[in-house]
């Protein structure tokens, strides 16, 4: 679901097919039929922006027929858990949780808690409500449960009676899916799960952008709890992301809101006891992020060196601090706003990658400095001569006020380093050749960079450089003047004294002797060799194939795998067996690294006062979870509700038809001028945007086009931006096929060629007829093959939990002809 | 030309003698055909790596002679990929080859009308200026009421899904030092 994985993935989408080939089903979600579609069992259009009241009629299925895997969702879920008192669901307030506060537009989670006391995050938004703060943190063993799963408060029970009216018949109305294919697909997930079977959920962005994201991936992890599909062999929810390294990116963290290893950035309002913070923050809980204070004051010994002591809290009062979202989106609108006056951009292109392109480009336009990293000259560094607006005459280049520095970068055979693929394993790849010309690596960049700004600042330093003069700097240069890219990675992967490699995040100290700078990387230079680097070929080891590149943490791939054994560490079945307790050797076993500590004996039952993993009795294999379970009610960490709850898109055509509340009311909006928003259904004007309009990528191009549209190859085979419409709306609206449409929206209006395919359906939802306009957004005004944007079309609006844009689920209108031309064409 | 030395290159003598007797493998080969070879079997070395666009991570051998890239092919020892490549893995050769390539630094000057050139170490130069000042001019120690900040919110940063894990981690350690709070990447797009 949410993914194209033949077409975006094409090379992975082998393995579907080698499961197919063993009598695998294959079954495809989406708007579009595809050539995923083509080669699936069975293939489900469905409307943008309605999957989770998709898969919310899954659950409901699952628990109104018992086909849920009893022994797994008793003793590795939290469904018999008991909630706090005052928690008040979807279904007696319209569409909000208890706790909703109209004048911020956010919830405070203080009612979602366990009976037990307040639970900690693992992932998402940290921290504890300012009313629960003195509160007891959950550890390990909760207490109080009800194992018959029948309370009224328990999880299980709630979980029922909040998904209880997304039937066969709910999905029919909202997402316009026939009930019998509805049907079929829930038998077929059914009878492909449980103890001898396992079933897998691959998404990607069509997942995620959206304004409710988060919460598809959250409904998905239910349905998987619920069929016993996490920790298993062929089972989990894979995402498939879409380049190179933004797995990496994102664990090493290029992201405002994390530091390395998913340790969250200190906001404002958070202690400034470094203790203190950690407590409040999870370093309290059960599970590994107990640990969370040694992790945090490793990384700092890797920032600071020598200047992190415990006298400046290993360098915590160096630490910058949030007093908000400080996303890519709001660092835009800063930009509008004149107070982002310098920007870098390094191998992205936002103003064809980002929804609402004008948007970015008139922010461009307005810095006082760029600097541009590329291998090509992308629109994100010719706005000021070649883009929309210049060629409309809207502005004119000696009214940009910008100074432009392009940089050109080396390629991926012109410097050594680690990528992190979409299942976290590291790969090194190493370097062919010398960059030429002015070609340089990142990692000489940042290196180059950050050495002369120190140089400059040491000279007359002020109060507050202490942080940039102290931070430690001395890298080893190749020939080549970059740093050495291996001492990097050792750095990432940590040491303790004299310099030793560590072998694993085991080892990491919480008192400044094991500086690591990303503790979910230890151990990636364990015994001073480069684990990521490892290659011995397929055919000379088994099917996990442990001993090609690394893969975070520990080398395990596959994560929670305590999970694939019965509560008493026996395999499930035979079929499916994987990681197991031998009590032979008195560990774990298996062929893959176990994610659990490997001598935890499956009955041992944590002594008063035991904290971080040893708080997490032998029967909990979700290791990073406070109570060691999978989380089917989420008491914390997603800001709009510990239960996925279906919402529309904010522009969507339809209104709600399961509750009063039409959209996530905490999703984030930007009221403003330059950037409207279409009316809701109903409002006037509505009727001019009628069709659902969705984005997506093709085999032949990369995202935003950097790397793909300067190839002439590559553009020979996907020439042209077009639209993709049924023939049906093609009828509609007087559409030609391979003449020119015009889309608009109140954003933009982009023009493409028309493609008339049966591939797009109009669904029926409720009492009308749905039309969706599927937009390839490959192209800019820049490369061999030129084209409009689609992202142009979009508004901003964003899920609150990440931030991201919905670009999946917009409304549009779509008329023959190619689009107005400004006056100096 | 001697008989003896004609007669081997008659086609039927060279069909039969070659084992090819319809003539439709090596004996159809020219001479030109018969002189060249694989790049791959002329290279230098061959580097190991990662392809550079999605996140699936295939295997790729860069075969190099004379210090440039002359194939890249999918590696087959690679238990995900099994030496298969898409059509953009498949054309990465020209990614890191292309005469589109930009080789030089270019410079815009403020209202400029064109692009000027520009050295490496003066464009680092003016790039460190520009960062020290909207940092100077733009850093907040605290806020209203005294608690700290330590930050700029003057610089924003973006990008770090096509660059290595040792790029993002030195570019975010410098990011931190100089409190630009600001940096991201496609993941959140």
């Amino acid at each position: 679901m949410g993914s194209n994985m033949a077409e975006c993935h094409p090379v992975a989408f082998q393995w579907v097919v080698e499961s197919k080939l063993k009598g695998g089903k294959l079954i495809h979600v989406d708007p579009r039929f595809t050539r995923t579609s083509a080669l699936a069992d069975q293939h489900i259009p469905l409307r943008a922006g309605s999957d989770i009241a998709f898969l919310g009629g899954l659950i409901h299925y699952v628990l109104e027929n018992e086909r849920y895997f009893r022994d797994y969702v008793r003793s590795y879920t939290n469904a018999a858990t008991l909630i706090d008192e005052r928690f008040v669901d979807t279904e007696d307030l319209d569409g909000f949780f208890s706790g909703w506060d109209p004048e911020t537009r956010s919830y405070d989670n203080s009612t979602w808690q366990y009976q037990d006391g307040v639970v900690h995050a693992s992932a998402g938004q940290r921290g504890v409500p300012q009313a629960r703060q003195a509160d007891q943190a959950v550890v390990g063993r909760v207490s109080d449960e009800d194992p018959s799963l029948e309370h009224p408060r328990c999880v299980f029970q709630l979980l029922r009676r909040h998904f209880s009216r997304y039937t066969p018949e709910m999905v029919e109305s909202v997402c316009g899916v026939p009930r019998d294919q509805f049907l079929k697909l829930a038998e077929t997930i059914c009878d492909r799960s449980g103890p001898e079977r396992t079933t897998a959920f691959v998404y990607a962005v069509g997942w995620t952008q959206h304004t409710t994201g988060a919460q598809f991936i959250r409904t998905a992890a239910i349905l998987q709890l619920l069929l016993g599909n996490m920790g298993r062999p062929g089972g989990g929810i894979l995402a498939l992301r879409g380049h190179a390294n933004i797995q990496g990116a994102t664990d090493i963290a290029t992201l405002f809101d994390v530091l390395p290893g998913y340790l969250p950035v200190p906001k404002v309002d958070d202690p400034t006891d470094l203790d203190e913070f950690c407590r409040l923050n999870g370093g309290d809980a059960g599970g590994y992020w107990g640990n969370l204070r040694s992790y945090l004051v490793s990384l700092l010994k890797a920032y600071w060196g020598q200047a992190a002591t415990a006298g400046n809290q290993y360098g915590f009062d160096y630490l910058h601090r949030l007093t908000g979202d400080h996303s890519t989106y709001q660092s835009t609108l800063g930009m509008v706003d004149g107070w982002v006056k310098g920007f870098f951009v390094l191998g992205e292109n936002p103003a064809v990658g980002s929804a609402h392109g004008s948007l970015h480009r008139q922010g461009l336009r307005n810095l006082d400095w760029l600097v541009v990293r590329d291998l090509y000259e992308i629109e994100t560094a010719s706005f000021w001569y070649d883009s929309p607006e210049v060629a409309s005459g809207e502005v004119r280049p000696e009214d940009i006020g910008t100074e432009v520095f392009f940089l050109p970068a080396a390629a991926h055979t012109e410097k050594a380093g680690s990528f992190t693929n979409t299942q976290r394993l590291l790969q090194w790849h190493e370097q062919a050749v010398e960059p030429r010309g002015d070609c340089r690596s990142e990692l000489w960049f940042a290196y180059w960079l950050g050495r002369k700004i120190r140089e400059k600042l040491a000279a007359a330093p002020e109060l507050d450089d202490r942080p940039i003069i102290d931070l430690s700097w001395d890298y080893p240069l190749l020939e080549s003047q970059d740093p050495d890219p291996e001492a990097v990675l050792r750095e990432i992967s940590g040491w303790s004294g004299d310099q030793k490699p560590l072998p694993g995040l085991g080892a990491i100290q919480g008192d400044g002797s094991t500086p690591c700078g990303c503790w979910i990387y230890a151990g990636a230079f364990a015994g001073g060799i480069n684990r990521t680097a490892q290659r011995r070929p397929h055919w000379e080891q088994n099917w996990v194939a442990l001993d090609w590149g690394w893969a975070w943490p520990m080398n395990r791939r596959i994560l929670y795998n305590r999970a694939s054994a019965d509560p008493a560490g026996r395999p499930w079945s035979e079929r499916k067996r994987y990681v197991e307790w031998s009590e032979q050797e008195a560990r774990w076993v298996g062929p893959d690294t176990p994610d659990f500590p490997a001598d935890r004996r499956p009955d041992y039952v944590p002594p008063a006062g035991a904290v971080a993993e040893n708080s997490l009795a032998g029967d909990r294999p979700f290791i990073m979870q406070a109570d060691g379970r999978g989380w089917l009610f989420a008491p914390s960490g997603v800001v709009d509700g510990p239960l996925p709850t279906h919402y529309e898109p904010h522009e969507s055509p339809v209104r709600n038809a399961l509750y009063e509340q039409e959209r996530n009311p905490a999703r984030q909006r930007f009221r403003r001028p330059d950037n409207p928003y279409h009316p809701f259904p109903g409002e006037p004007g509505s009727e001019e945007y009628p069709f659902v309009m969705t984005t997506y990528r093709l085999t032949e191009h990369h995202t935003a086009g950097g790397m793909s549209r300067f190839l002439s190859r590559l553009s020979q085979l996907q020439p042209e931006m077009f639209c993709e419409v049924s023939p049906e709306l093609a009828e509609a609206r007087g559409l030609r096929p391979g003449g020119w449409a015009t889309i608009v929206t109140m954003r933009a209006s982009i023009e493409a060629r028309v493609l008339i395919t049966p591939r797009m359906t109009a669904l029926r939802v409720g009492d009308r007829w749905i039309h969706q306009v599927g937009l390839p957004y490959h192209w800019g005004s820049r490369g061999l093959v030129r084209g409009d944007s689609a992202n142009d079309l979009f508004p901003l609006v964003l899920d609150p939990n990440v931030h991201i844009q919905e670009v999946k689920a917009a409304t549009c209108d779509i008329r023959p002809g190619r689009r107005p031309r400004g006056g100096f064409e | 030309m001697s008989i003896s030395k004609r007669l081997p290159m008659w086609p039927v003598v060279r069909q039969l003698a070659e084992g090819d007797p319809l003539g439709l493998g090596r004996a159809a080969a020219s001479a030109k055909t018969r002189a060249i070879a694989p790049r791959t079997a002329l290279a230098d070395r061959v580097v190991p790596s990662i392809c550079p666009y999605c996140a699936v991570g295939c295997g790729q051998l860069v075969y190099v002679k004379d210090e440039q890239v002359t194939q890249i092919e999918g590696d087959p020892g690679s238990p995900l990929s099994r030496g298969r490549l898409c059509p953009k893995g498949s054309a990465s050769k020209e990614l890191v080859n292309s005469p589109l390539r930009e080789l030089k630094v270019k410079y815009r000057r403020p209202h400029g009308s064109a692009w000027e050139e520009l050295e490496l170490d003066q464009a680092m130069e003016m790039i460190a200026d520009r960062v020290i000042a909207t940092r100077r001019a733009t850093f907040e120690r605290s806020d209203a009421q005294g608690r700290p900040l330590r930050r700029t919110m003057g610089i924003a940063s973006l990008g770090g899904a096509t660059i290595d894990n040792e790029e993002n981690y030195l570019w975010r350690k410098l990011m931190v030092g100089l409190g630009v709070v600001q940096v991201e990447n496609q993941a959140r797009i």
